[in-house]
Protein backbone atom coordinates (compact mmCIF):
# COMPACT_ATOMS: atom_id res chain seq x y z
CA UNK A 1 0.00 0.00 0.00
CA UNK A 2 1.06 3.60 -0.50
CA UNK A 3 3.14 5.02 2.31
CA UNK A 4 2.13 8.53 3.33
CA UNK A 5 5.23 10.67 3.80
CA UNK A 6 5.45 13.42 6.39
CA UNK A 7 4.94 16.39 4.06
CA UNK A 8 1.91 14.73 2.45
CA UNK A 9 3.15 15.55 -1.03
CA UNK A 10 1.93 13.11 -3.71
CA UNK A 11 4.94 13.70 -5.95
CA UNK A 12 8.34 14.80 -4.69
CA UNK A 13 10.97 15.77 -7.23
CA UNK A 14 14.45 16.07 -5.77
CA UNK A 15 17.51 17.44 -7.61
CA UNK A 16 16.43 15.88 -10.89
CA UNK A 17 18.77 16.46 -13.82
CA UNK A 18 18.82 15.05 -17.31
CA UNK A 19 21.47 15.27 -19.99
CA UNK A 20 20.75 14.40 -23.61
CA UNK A 21 23.88 13.28 -25.42
CA UNK A 22 23.96 13.82 -29.17
CA UNK A 23 26.86 13.02 -31.46
CA UNK A 24 28.88 16.16 -30.82
CA UNK A 25 27.36 17.91 -27.84
CA UNK A 26 25.54 17.49 -24.56
CA UNK A 27 22.28 19.26 -23.82
CA UNK A 28 21.27 19.91 -20.24
CA UNK A 29 17.54 19.20 -20.62
CA UNK A 30 16.83 19.44 -16.90
CA UNK A 31 18.99 20.87 -14.14
CA UNK A 32 18.40 20.44 -10.42
CA UNK A 33 14.61 20.34 -10.51
CA UNK A 34 12.98 20.44 -7.06
CA UNK A 35 9.22 20.42 -6.74
CA UNK A 36 6.52 19.03 -4.45
CA UNK A 37 3.09 18.37 -5.91
CA UNK A 38 0.16 17.81 -3.55
CA UNK A 39 -2.49 15.15 -3.84
CA UNK A 40 -5.43 16.29 -6.00
CA UNK A 41 -3.49 19.32 -7.26
CA UNK A 42 -3.96 20.68 -10.79
CA UNK A 43 -0.56 22.06 -11.71
CA UNK A 44 0.41 23.44 -15.11
CA UNK A 45 3.83 23.89 -16.73
CA UNK A 46 4.71 26.60 -19.25
CA UNK A 47 7.93 27.89 -20.73
CA UNK A 48 9.77 28.60 -23.95
CA UNK A 49 10.56 25.63 -26.18
CA UNK A 50 13.52 23.64 -24.94
CA UNK A 51 12.83 24.43 -21.28
CA UNK A 52 12.34 20.75 -20.49
CA UNK A 53 8.68 20.85 -19.45
CA UNK A 54 7.76 17.82 -21.58
CA UNK A 55 10.93 16.00 -20.51
CA UNK A 56 10.03 16.53 -16.85
CA UNK A 57 6.49 15.26 -17.44
CA UNK A 58 7.77 12.22 -19.33
CA UNK A 59 10.30 11.52 -16.57
CA UNK A 60 7.49 11.48 -14.01
CA UNK A 61 5.58 9.16 -16.34
CA UNK A 62 8.62 6.88 -16.45
CA UNK A 63 8.97 7.24 -20.23
CA UNK A 64 12.33 9.01 -19.89
CA UNK A 65 15.10 8.24 -17.46
CA UNK A 66 16.59 11.13 -15.56
CA UNK A 67 20.38 11.23 -15.20
CA UNK A 68 20.49 12.29 -11.53
CA UNK A 69 18.17 12.93 -8.59
CA UNK A 70 14.93 11.17 -7.74
CA UNK A 71 11.23 11.34 -8.38
CA UNK A 72 9.13 9.92 -5.54
CA UNK A 73 5.47 8.98 -5.74
CA UNK A 74 4.14 8.52 -2.20
CA UNK A 75 7.74 7.90 -1.20
CA UNK A 76 8.50 5.29 -3.88
CA UNK A 77 11.00 6.10 -6.62
CA UNK A 78 9.85 6.10 -10.24
CA UNK A 79 11.72 3.48 -12.27
CA UNK A 80 9.43 3.11 -15.28
CA UNK A 81 5.91 3.65 -16.55
CA UNK A 82 3.08 2.32 -14.41
CA UNK A 83 -0.66 2.01 -14.28
CA UNK A 84 -0.87 4.64 -11.51
CA UNK A 85 0.24 7.35 -13.95
CA UNK A 86 -1.80 7.76 -17.15
CA UNK A 87 -0.62 9.98 -19.95
CA UNK A 88 -2.50 11.94 -22.59
CA UNK A 89 -0.44 12.90 -25.65
CA UNK A 90 -0.88 15.65 -28.22
CA UNK A 91 -1.94 13.24 -30.96
CA UNK A 92 -1.54 9.88 -32.75
CA UNK A 93 -1.96 7.94 -29.51
CA UNK A 94 -5.40 6.38 -30.20
CA UNK A 95 -5.61 2.93 -31.75
CA UNK A 96 -7.22 3.49 -35.16
CA UNK A 97 -8.21 -0.19 -35.57
CA UNK A 98 -10.35 -0.09 -32.41
CA UNK A 99 -13.62 1.80 -32.11
CA UNK A 100 -14.21 4.40 -29.42
CA UNK A 101 -15.49 1.93 -26.82
CA UNK A 102 -12.70 -0.58 -27.53
CA UNK A 103 -10.12 2.19 -27.19
CA UNK A 104 -11.51 3.22 -23.81
CA UNK A 105 -11.56 -0.40 -22.62
CA UNK A 106 -8.07 -1.14 -24.03
CA UNK A 107 -6.43 -1.42 -20.59
CA UNK A 108 -8.73 -4.33 -19.70
CA UNK A 109 -6.84 -6.53 -22.16
CA UNK A 110 -3.65 -5.98 -20.15
CA UNK A 111 -2.61 -8.44 -17.48
CA UNK A 112 -2.06 -5.83 -14.74
CA UNK A 113 -5.65 -4.71 -15.12
CA UNK A 114 -7.37 -7.99 -15.93
CA UNK A 115 -5.84 -9.51 -12.79
CA UNK A 116 -7.77 -7.02 -10.67
CA UNK A 117 -11.02 -7.66 -12.54
CA UNK A 118 -12.01 -11.22 -11.69
CA UNK A 119 -15.55 -11.67 -10.43
CA UNK A 120 -18.70 -10.91 -12.39
CA UNK A 121 -19.22 -7.98 -10.06
CA UNK A 122 -15.81 -6.54 -10.95
CA UNK A 123 -16.58 -6.85 -14.64
CA UNK A 124 -19.88 -5.09 -14.16
CA UNK A 125 -18.19 -2.25 -12.27
CA UNK A 126 -15.57 -1.94 -15.01
CA UNK A 127 -18.19 -1.89 -17.76
CA UNK A 128 -20.13 0.68 -15.78
CA UNK A 129 -17.02 2.83 -15.55
CA UNK A 130 -16.45 2.65 -19.30
CA UNK A 131 -20.05 3.72 -19.91
CA UNK A 132 -19.77 6.50 -17.35
CA UNK A 133 -16.58 7.83 -18.97
CA UNK A 134 -18.22 7.65 -22.39
CA UNK A 135 -21.08 9.78 -21.07
CA UNK A 136 -18.83 12.14 -19.17
CA UNK A 137 -16.88 12.85 -22.34
CA UNK A 138 -20.04 13.31 -24.41
CA UNK A 139 -19.16 10.38 -26.62
CA UNK A 140 -22.18 8.09 -26.14
CA UNK A 141 -23.41 8.63 -29.70
CA UNK A 142 -19.98 7.73 -31.09
CA UNK A 143 -19.12 4.57 -29.14
CA UNK A 144 -18.91 2.51 -32.33
CA UNK A 145 -17.08 5.10 -34.44
CA UNK A 146 -13.44 4.65 -35.40
CA UNK A 147 -10.93 7.39 -34.47
CA UNK A 148 -10.46 8.30 -38.16
CA UNK A 149 -14.10 9.32 -38.31
CA UNK A 150 -13.84 11.74 -35.36
CA UNK A 151 -12.75 15.38 -35.16
CA UNK A 152 -9.52 16.26 -33.33
CA UNK A 153 -11.44 17.39 -30.25
CA UNK A 154 -13.46 14.16 -30.14
CA UNK A 155 -10.28 12.10 -30.52
CA UNK A 156 -8.75 13.84 -27.50
CA UNK A 157 -11.90 13.13 -25.49
CA UNK A 158 -11.44 9.46 -26.26
CA UNK A 159 -7.76 9.66 -25.29
CA UNK A 160 -8.68 11.24 -21.94
CA UNK A 161 -11.40 8.67 -21.26
CA UNK A 162 -8.98 5.85 -22.10
CA UNK A 163 -6.35 7.32 -19.76
CA UNK A 164 -8.91 7.62 -16.93
CA UNK A 165 -10.26 4.07 -17.35
CA UNK A 166 -7.73 2.32 -15.01
CA UNK A 167 -8.38 5.00 -12.33
CA UNK A 168 -4.89 6.51 -12.35
CA UNK A 169 -3.88 8.55 -9.31
CA UNK A 170 -1.91 10.89 -11.54
CA UNK A 171 -2.91 12.20 -14.95
CA UNK A 172 -0.04 13.52 -17.07
CA UNK A 173 -1.08 15.68 -20.01
CA UNK A 174 1.50 16.68 -22.61
CA UNK A 175 0.05 19.58 -24.64
CA UNK A 176 -3.15 17.57 -25.14
CA UNK A 177 -5.08 20.45 -26.72
CA UNK A 178 -2.16 21.91 -28.68
CA UNK A 179 -3.55 20.78 -32.03
CA UNK A 180 -7.17 21.86 -31.41
CA UNK A 181 -8.88 25.07 -32.56
CA UNK A 182 -9.59 27.81 -30.01
CA UNK A 183 -13.33 27.09 -29.59
CA UNK A 184 -12.85 23.36 -29.08
CA UNK A 185 -10.06 24.08 -26.65
CA UNK A 186 -12.32 26.23 -24.44
CA UNK A 187 -14.85 23.40 -24.23
CA UNK A 188 -12.07 20.94 -23.38
CA UNK A 189 -10.79 23.25 -20.62
CA UNK A 190 -14.09 23.19 -18.76
CA UNK A 191 -14.39 19.46 -19.39
CA UNK A 192 -10.99 18.65 -17.92
CA UNK A 193 -11.65 20.84 -14.87
CA UNK A 194 -14.90 18.95 -14.38
CA UNK A 195 -12.98 15.65 -14.65
CA UNK A 196 -10.52 16.91 -12.04
CA UNK A 197 -13.32 17.69 -9.57
CA UNK A 198 -15.02 14.37 -10.21
CA UNK A 199 -12.05 11.98 -10.32
CA UNK A 200 -9.95 13.62 -7.59
CA UNK A 201 -6.79 12.75 -9.51
CA UNK A 202 -3.61 14.78 -9.45
CA UNK A 203 -3.20 16.46 -12.83
CA UNK A 204 0.09 17.68 -14.33
CA UNK A 205 -0.51 19.63 -17.51
CA UNK A 206 2.16 20.87 -19.94
CA UNK A 207 1.27 23.60 -22.42
CA UNK A 208 2.81 26.44 -24.40
CA UNK A 209 -0.36 28.52 -23.98
CA UNK A 210 -0.11 30.83 -20.93
CA UNK A 211 -3.86 31.52 -20.85
CA UNK A 212 -4.55 27.80 -20.78
CA UNK A 213 -1.99 27.31 -18.00
CA UNK A 214 -3.59 29.98 -15.78
CA UNK A 215 -7.19 29.00 -16.45
CA UNK A 216 -6.60 25.34 -15.63
CA UNK A 217 -3.95 25.40 -12.94
CA UNK A 218 -3.99 26.03 -9.22
CA UNK A 219 -0.28 26.71 -9.62
CA UNK A 220 1.64 27.57 -12.77
CA UNK A 221 5.25 26.42 -12.99
CA UNK A 222 7.30 28.56 -15.35
CA UNK A 223 10.36 26.79 -16.72
CA UNK A 224 13.31 28.32 -18.55
CA UNK A 225 15.63 26.84 -21.19
CA UNK A 226 19.40 26.29 -21.48
CA UNK A 227 19.66 24.60 -19.02
CA UNK A 228 16.07 23.42 -18.47
CA UNK A 229 15.08 24.61 -14.98
CA UNK A 230 12.21 25.89 -12.88
CA UNK A 231 12.21 29.68 -12.98
CA UNK A 232 9.15 30.79 -11.02
CA UNK A 233 6.08 29.15 -9.49
CA UNK A 234 2.92 31.29 -9.55
CA UNK A 235 -0.17 30.73 -7.38
CA UNK A 236 -3.23 31.42 -9.49
CA UNK A 237 -5.41 34.00 -7.65
CA UNK A 238 -8.69 32.57 -8.94
CA UNK A 239 -11.38 30.61 -7.06
CA UNK A 240 -11.49 26.82 -7.48
CA UNK A 241 -14.69 27.10 -9.50
CA UNK A 242 -13.82 28.81 -12.76
CA UNK A 243 -15.66 30.16 -15.77
CA UNK A 244 -14.60 31.64 -19.08
CA UNK A 245 -15.42 35.22 -17.96
CA UNK A 246 -12.55 35.08 -15.46
CA UNK A 247 -10.14 35.16 -18.39
CA UNK A 248 -11.03 38.86 -18.68
CA UNK A 249 -10.64 39.67 -14.96
CA UNK A 250 -7.91 42.01 -13.76
CA UNK A 251 -6.17 39.30 -11.70
CA UNK A 252 -6.08 36.95 -14.67
CA UNK A 253 -4.72 39.54 -17.08
CA UNK A 254 -2.12 40.81 -14.64
CA UNK A 255 -0.78 37.30 -14.08
CA UNK A 256 -0.86 36.56 -17.80
CA UNK A 257 1.13 39.72 -18.54
CA UNK A 258 3.64 38.88 -15.82
CA UNK A 259 4.18 35.31 -17.03
CA UNK A 260 4.44 36.31 -20.69
CA UNK A 261 7.03 38.95 -19.82
CA UNK A 262 9.03 36.44 -17.79
CA UNK A 263 8.93 33.85 -20.62
CA UNK A 264 10.26 36.47 -23.00
CA UNK A 265 13.04 37.37 -20.58
CA UNK A 266 14.11 33.79 -19.99
CA UNK A 267 13.84 32.54 -23.57
CA UNK A 268 16.11 35.08 -25.22
CA UNK A 269 13.22 36.25 -27.36
CA UNK A 270 13.64 39.82 -26.11
CA UNK A 271 17.10 39.94 -27.63
CA UNK A 272 15.63 38.81 -30.95
CA UNK A 273 13.17 41.68 -30.77
CA UNK A 274 15.97 44.09 -29.97
CA UNK A 275 17.86 42.76 -32.94
CA UNK A 276 14.86 43.32 -35.17
CA UNK A 277 14.47 46.85 -33.84
CA UNK A 278 18.11 47.57 -34.45
CA UNK A 279 17.83 46.24 -37.97
CA UNK A 280 14.78 48.41 -38.78
CA UNK A 281 16.67 51.46 -37.54
CA UNK A 282 19.89 50.84 -39.39
CA UNK A 283 18.86 48.97 -42.53
CA UNK A 284 15.20 49.70 -43.25
CA UNK A 285 15.72 48.76 -46.91
CA UNK A 286 16.66 45.21 -45.97
CA UNK A 287 13.16 44.64 -44.65
CA UNK B 1 -20.25 54.25 -41.32
CA UNK B 2 -22.93 51.82 -40.30
CA UNK B 3 -22.14 48.62 -38.45
CA UNK B 4 -24.25 46.48 -40.76
CA UNK B 5 -23.60 47.01 -44.41
CA UNK B 6 -25.98 45.30 -46.81
CA UNK B 7 -24.44 42.40 -48.65
CA UNK B 8 -24.24 42.75 -52.42
CA UNK B 9 -27.18 41.17 -54.28
CA UNK B 10 -26.46 37.60 -55.27
CA UNK B 11 -25.78 37.33 -59.00
CA UNK B 12 -28.22 35.12 -60.81
CA UNK B 13 -26.93 32.17 -62.83
CA UNK B 14 -23.24 32.44 -62.05
CA UNK B 15 -21.00 30.28 -64.16
CA UNK B 16 -19.85 27.07 -62.49
CA UNK B 17 -16.23 27.26 -61.39
CA UNK B 18 -13.98 25.76 -64.04
CA UNK B 19 -12.63 22.38 -62.97
CA UNK B 20 -9.08 21.64 -63.95
CA UNK B 21 -7.54 18.17 -64.11
CA UNK B 22 -4.13 19.59 -63.41
CA UNK B 23 -4.58 20.32 -59.73
CA UNK B 24 -1.65 19.10 -57.65
CA UNK B 25 -2.96 16.07 -55.77
CA UNK B 26 -6.45 16.99 -56.99
CA UNK B 27 -9.63 14.94 -56.80
CA UNK B 28 -10.96 12.92 -59.74
CA UNK B 29 -14.41 11.41 -60.25
CA UNK B 30 -14.75 7.62 -60.21
CA UNK B 31 -15.80 7.54 -63.85
CA UNK B 32 -12.79 9.57 -64.92
CA UNK B 33 -10.45 7.26 -63.00
CA UNK B 34 -11.88 4.11 -64.62
CA UNK B 35 -11.90 5.76 -68.04
CA UNK B 36 -8.26 6.81 -67.79
CA UNK B 37 -7.17 3.44 -66.45
CA UNK B 38 -8.92 1.63 -69.31
CA UNK B 39 -7.43 4.04 -71.84
CA UNK B 40 -3.96 3.51 -70.37
CA UNK B 41 -4.31 -0.24 -70.88
CA UNK B 42 -6.08 -0.24 -74.25
CA UNK B 43 -4.09 2.51 -75.99
CA UNK B 44 -0.76 0.63 -76.13
CA UNK B 45 -2.70 -2.41 -77.33
CA UNK B 46 -4.20 -0.36 -80.16
CA UNK B 47 -0.83 1.10 -81.14
CA UNK B 48 0.65 -2.40 -81.15
CA UNK B 49 -2.22 -3.71 -83.27
CA UNK B 50 -2.09 -0.78 -85.73
CA UNK B 51 1.68 -1.08 -86.10
CA UNK B 52 1.62 -4.80 -86.86
CA UNK B 53 -1.60 -4.72 -88.94
CA UNK B 54 -0.04 -2.05 -91.18
CA UNK B 55 2.72 -4.52 -91.92
CA UNK B 56 5.42 -2.30 -90.43
CA UNK B 57 6.88 -5.10 -88.33
CA UNK B 58 8.33 -8.43 -89.32
CA UNK B 59 5.94 -10.94 -87.69
CA UNK B 60 8.97 -13.10 -86.94
CA UNK B 61 10.14 -10.44 -84.45
CA UNK B 62 6.86 -8.82 -83.49
CA UNK B 63 3.59 -10.70 -83.97
CA UNK B 64 0.30 -8.79 -83.74
CA UNK B 65 -2.16 -9.08 -80.84
CA UNK B 66 -4.40 -11.35 -82.92
CA UNK B 67 -1.54 -13.82 -83.49
CA UNK B 68 -0.64 -13.76 -79.80
CA UNK B 69 -4.24 -14.37 -78.81
CA UNK B 70 -4.48 -17.28 -81.24
CA UNK B 71 -1.29 -18.63 -79.72
CA UNK B 72 -2.79 -18.45 -76.22
CA UNK B 73 -5.74 -20.46 -77.56
CA UNK B 74 -3.49 -23.16 -79.01
CA UNK B 75 -1.35 -23.19 -75.85
CA UNK B 76 -4.52 -23.73 -73.82
CA UNK B 77 -5.93 -26.54 -75.99
CA UNK B 78 -2.80 -28.38 -77.20
CA UNK B 79 0.21 -27.39 -75.08
CA UNK B 80 -1.07 -27.55 -71.50
CA UNK B 81 -1.28 -23.87 -70.57
CA UNK B 82 -3.23 -24.64 -67.41
CA UNK B 83 -0.53 -27.00 -66.16
CA UNK B 84 2.16 -24.37 -66.91
CA UNK B 85 0.20 -21.72 -65.01
CA UNK B 86 -0.44 -24.15 -62.17
CA UNK B 87 3.19 -25.11 -61.63
CA UNK B 88 4.38 -21.48 -61.93
CA UNK B 89 1.77 -20.21 -59.45
CA UNK B 90 2.82 -23.02 -57.11
CA UNK B 91 6.52 -22.09 -57.32
CA UNK B 92 5.95 -18.37 -56.90
CA UNK B 93 3.49 -18.76 -54.05
CA UNK B 94 5.61 -21.30 -52.18
CA UNK B 95 8.71 -19.10 -52.45
CA UNK B 96 6.71 -16.03 -51.50
CA UNK B 97 4.93 -17.66 -48.54
CA UNK B 98 8.19 -19.13 -47.23
CA UNK B 99 9.73 -15.64 -47.42
CA UNK B 100 6.79 -14.18 -45.54
CA UNK B 101 6.94 -16.94 -42.93
CA UNK B 102 10.49 -15.97 -41.97
CA UNK B 103 10.52 -12.28 -42.93
CA UNK B 104 7.51 -11.28 -40.82
CA UNK B 105 8.86 -12.35 -37.40
CA UNK B 106 12.42 -11.33 -38.26
CA UNK B 107 11.35 -7.90 -39.53
CA UNK B 108 9.18 -7.48 -36.45
CA UNK B 109 12.19 -8.05 -34.19
CA UNK B 110 14.47 -5.79 -36.26
CA UNK B 111 11.90 -3.01 -36.22
CA UNK B 112 11.14 -3.35 -32.52
CA UNK B 113 14.49 -3.97 -30.84
CA UNK B 114 17.53 -1.81 -31.61
CA UNK B 115 20.14 -4.51 -30.82
CA UNK B 116 18.53 -6.92 -33.31
CA UNK B 117 18.47 -4.13 -35.87
CA UNK B 118 22.14 -3.28 -35.31
CA UNK B 119 23.05 -6.97 -35.58
CA UNK B 120 21.01 -8.04 -38.62
CA UNK B 121 20.23 -5.01 -40.76
CA UNK B 122 23.69 -4.40 -42.26
CA UNK B 123 23.94 -8.10 -43.21
CA UNK B 124 20.48 -8.10 -44.80
CA UNK B 125 21.29 -4.89 -46.66
CA UNK B 126 24.47 -6.49 -47.96
CA UNK B 127 22.84 -9.69 -49.18
CA UNK B 128 19.90 -7.97 -50.84
CA UNK B 129 22.23 -6.33 -53.33
CA UNK B 130 23.49 -9.69 -54.54
CA UNK B 131 21.72 -10.71 -57.75
CA UNK B 132 19.47 -13.74 -57.25
CA UNK B 133 20.52 -15.06 -60.69
CA UNK B 134 24.08 -15.38 -59.50
CA UNK B 135 22.96 -17.86 -56.85
CA UNK B 136 21.73 -20.35 -59.45
CA UNK B 137 24.99 -22.35 -59.67
CA UNK B 138 25.22 -22.53 -55.89
CA UNK B 139 21.58 -23.49 -55.51
CA UNK B 140 22.05 -26.29 -58.07
CA UNK B 141 25.09 -27.55 -56.19
CA UNK B 142 23.45 -27.40 -52.79
CA UNK B 143 19.85 -28.46 -53.33
CA UNK B 144 19.96 -30.02 -56.80
CA UNK B 145 17.60 -29.36 -59.68
CA UNK B 146 14.22 -30.42 -58.31
CA UNK B 147 11.27 -28.20 -57.32
CA UNK B 148 12.95 -26.90 -54.17
CA UNK B 149 15.70 -25.22 -56.22
CA UNK B 150 13.14 -23.08 -58.09
CA UNK B 151 11.37 -22.18 -54.87
CA UNK B 152 14.69 -21.30 -53.28
CA UNK B 153 15.63 -18.88 -56.08
CA UNK B 154 12.32 -17.04 -55.62
CA UNK B 155 12.90 -17.07 -51.87
CA UNK B 156 16.37 -15.53 -52.25
CA UNK B 157 14.96 -12.87 -54.57
CA UNK B 158 12.20 -11.74 -52.22
CA UNK B 159 13.18 -12.59 -48.64
CA UNK B 160 15.89 -9.99 -47.96
CA UNK B 161 13.88 -7.12 -49.42
CA UNK B 162 10.85 -8.25 -47.48
CA UNK B 163 12.68 -8.32 -44.14
CA UNK B 164 13.79 -4.73 -44.52
CA UNK B 165 10.34 -3.55 -45.60
CA UNK B 166 8.63 -5.33 -42.71
CA UNK B 167 11.13 -3.77 -40.28
CA UNK B 168 10.34 -0.34 -41.72
CA UNK B 169 6.57 -0.93 -41.42
CA UNK B 170 7.02 -1.87 -37.77
CA UNK B 171 9.22 1.15 -37.08
CA UNK B 172 6.49 3.43 -38.44
CA UNK B 173 4.04 2.56 -35.67
CA UNK B 174 3.63 5.93 -33.88
CA UNK B 175 5.62 6.10 -30.63
CA UNK B 176 2.60 7.70 -28.90
CA UNK B 177 0.58 4.49 -29.48
CA UNK B 178 3.33 2.47 -27.79
CA UNK B 179 3.85 4.91 -24.93
CA UNK B 180 0.11 5.14 -24.26
CA UNK B 181 0.09 1.37 -23.72
CA UNK B 182 3.17 1.61 -21.49
CA UNK B 183 1.46 4.15 -19.23
CA UNK B 184 -1.50 1.76 -18.98
CA UNK B 185 0.86 -0.87 -17.60
CA UNK B 186 1.36 -3.00 -20.72
CA UNK B 187 4.27 -5.43 -20.72
CA UNK B 188 6.73 -5.75 -23.62
CA UNK B 189 5.00 -8.76 -25.13
CA UNK B 190 1.59 -7.13 -24.71
CA UNK B 191 2.81 -4.05 -26.59
CA UNK B 192 4.06 -6.19 -29.48
CA UNK B 193 0.87 -8.27 -29.60
CA UNK B 194 -1.77 -5.62 -28.86
CA UNK B 195 -0.24 -2.44 -30.33
CA UNK B 196 2.65 -2.91 -32.77
CA UNK B 197 1.25 -5.85 -34.75
CA UNK B 198 -2.32 -4.62 -35.17
CA UNK B 199 -1.10 -1.10 -35.89
CA UNK B 200 1.30 -2.25 -38.61
CA UNK B 201 -1.16 -4.67 -40.28
CA UNK B 202 -2.23 -2.43 -43.21
CA UNK B 203 1.38 -1.54 -44.00
CA UNK B 204 2.38 -5.21 -43.75
CA UNK B 205 -0.31 -6.25 -46.19
CA UNK B 206 0.94 -3.59 -48.58
CA UNK B 207 4.48 -4.93 -48.22
CA UNK B 208 3.21 -8.44 -49.01
CA UNK B 209 1.40 -7.09 -52.07
CA UNK B 210 4.53 -5.39 -53.41
CA UNK B 211 6.91 -8.27 -52.66
CA UNK B 212 4.48 -10.77 -54.20
CA UNK B 213 4.90 -8.82 -57.44
CA UNK B 214 8.67 -9.10 -57.09
CA UNK B 215 8.37 -12.86 -56.55
CA UNK B 216 6.70 -13.11 -59.99
CA UNK B 217 9.58 -11.23 -61.61
CA UNK B 218 11.96 -13.95 -60.38
CA UNK B 219 9.90 -16.73 -62.00
CA UNK B 220 11.76 -16.78 -65.33
CA UNK B 221 15.06 -16.76 -63.47
CA UNK B 222 13.93 -19.66 -61.28
CA UNK B 223 12.76 -21.69 -64.27
CA UNK B 224 16.20 -21.34 -65.83
CA UNK B 225 17.13 -24.16 -63.45
CA UNK B 226 16.47 -27.39 -65.31
CA UNK B 227 12.72 -26.85 -65.50
CA UNK B 228 10.52 -28.67 -67.98
CA UNK B 229 7.28 -26.87 -67.25
CA UNK B 230 5.97 -23.46 -66.23
CA UNK B 231 5.37 -20.09 -67.85
CA UNK B 232 8.98 -18.96 -67.47
CA UNK B 233 10.27 -22.21 -68.94
CA UNK B 234 7.79 -21.88 -71.85
CA UNK B 235 9.15 -18.41 -72.62
CA UNK B 236 12.74 -19.69 -72.57
CA UNK B 237 11.89 -22.64 -74.76
CA UNK B 238 9.96 -20.46 -77.21
CA UNK B 239 13.09 -18.36 -77.65
CA UNK B 240 14.98 -21.43 -78.80
CA UNK B 241 12.36 -22.14 -81.51
CA UNK B 242 11.86 -18.46 -82.46
CA UNK B 243 8.21 -18.59 -81.34
CA UNK B 244 7.93 -14.86 -80.63
CA UNK B 245 4.14 -15.13 -80.37
CA UNK B 246 4.55 -17.55 -77.48
CA UNK B 247 7.12 -15.29 -75.81
CA UNK B 248 4.62 -12.44 -76.03
CA UNK B 249 1.83 -14.67 -74.74
CA UNK B 250 3.92 -15.84 -71.76
CA UNK B 251 5.00 -12.34 -70.77
CA UNK B 252 1.47 -10.98 -71.02
CA UNK B 253 0.03 -13.90 -69.05
CA UNK B 254 2.50 -13.28 -66.21
CA UNK B 255 1.48 -9.63 -66.27
CA UNK B 256 -2.22 -10.50 -66.10
CA UNK B 257 -1.71 -12.94 -63.20
CA UNK B 258 0.35 -10.30 -61.37
CA UNK B 259 -2.32 -7.66 -61.91
CA UNK B 260 -5.04 -9.99 -60.61
CA UNK B 261 -3.00 -10.91 -57.51
CA UNK B 262 -2.36 -7.23 -56.86
CA UNK B 263 -6.07 -6.41 -57.08
CA UNK B 264 -6.86 -9.32 -54.75
CA UNK B 265 -4.47 -7.92 -52.14
CA UNK B 266 -6.02 -4.46 -52.47
CA UNK B 267 -9.51 -5.88 -52.08
CA UNK B 268 -8.37 -7.86 -49.03
CA UNK B 269 -6.97 -4.67 -47.49
CA UNK B 270 -10.23 -2.79 -47.98
CA UNK B 271 -12.23 -5.67 -46.53
CA UNK B 272 -9.95 -6.32 -43.55
CA UNK B 273 -9.31 -2.72 -42.49
CA UNK B 274 -12.59 -0.79 -42.74
CA UNK B 275 -11.29 1.57 -40.05
CA UNK B 276 -8.87 3.15 -42.54
CA UNK B 277 -11.80 4.86 -44.26
CA UNK B 278 -12.35 8.45 -43.25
Amino acid sequence: MAVENSSGAKIRIRQVSKVFKTRNREVQALQDINLDIQRNEFITFVGASGCGKSTLLRSIGGLEQHSRGEILLDGRAVTGPGIDRAMVFQHYSLYPWLNVMQNIKFCRQLKVVSDTVKTDGDIEVASGRADALLNLMGLSAFHQAYPNQLSGGMQQRVAIARALMPKPEILLMDEPFGALDAQTREVMHDLIRHVHRLEKSTILFVTHDVEEAIYLGGRVVLMAPRPGRIDTIYDVPLPAERNQDMKLSAEFLTLKREILARIRETSGMSTDLELLEQLTRTQPAAL
Amino acid sequence: MSAHQPLPEPQAATQPARQSWWVIRGELSRGAIWGLAAAGLILPLLVWWAYTAAGLANPMFMPGPDAVLARVGRWWSDEGLLADIGISVYRVMTGFLLSALFALPLGLYIGTYRPVQAFLEPLTDFIRYMPAVAFIPLVMLWVGIDESSKVLIIFIGTFFQMVLMVAEDVRRVPMAQIEAAQTMGASRSEIVKLVILPSARPALLDTLRITCGWAWTYLVVAELVAANSGLGYAILKAQRYMQTDKIFAGIILIGVIGLLTDQAFRWLGRAAFPWLKR
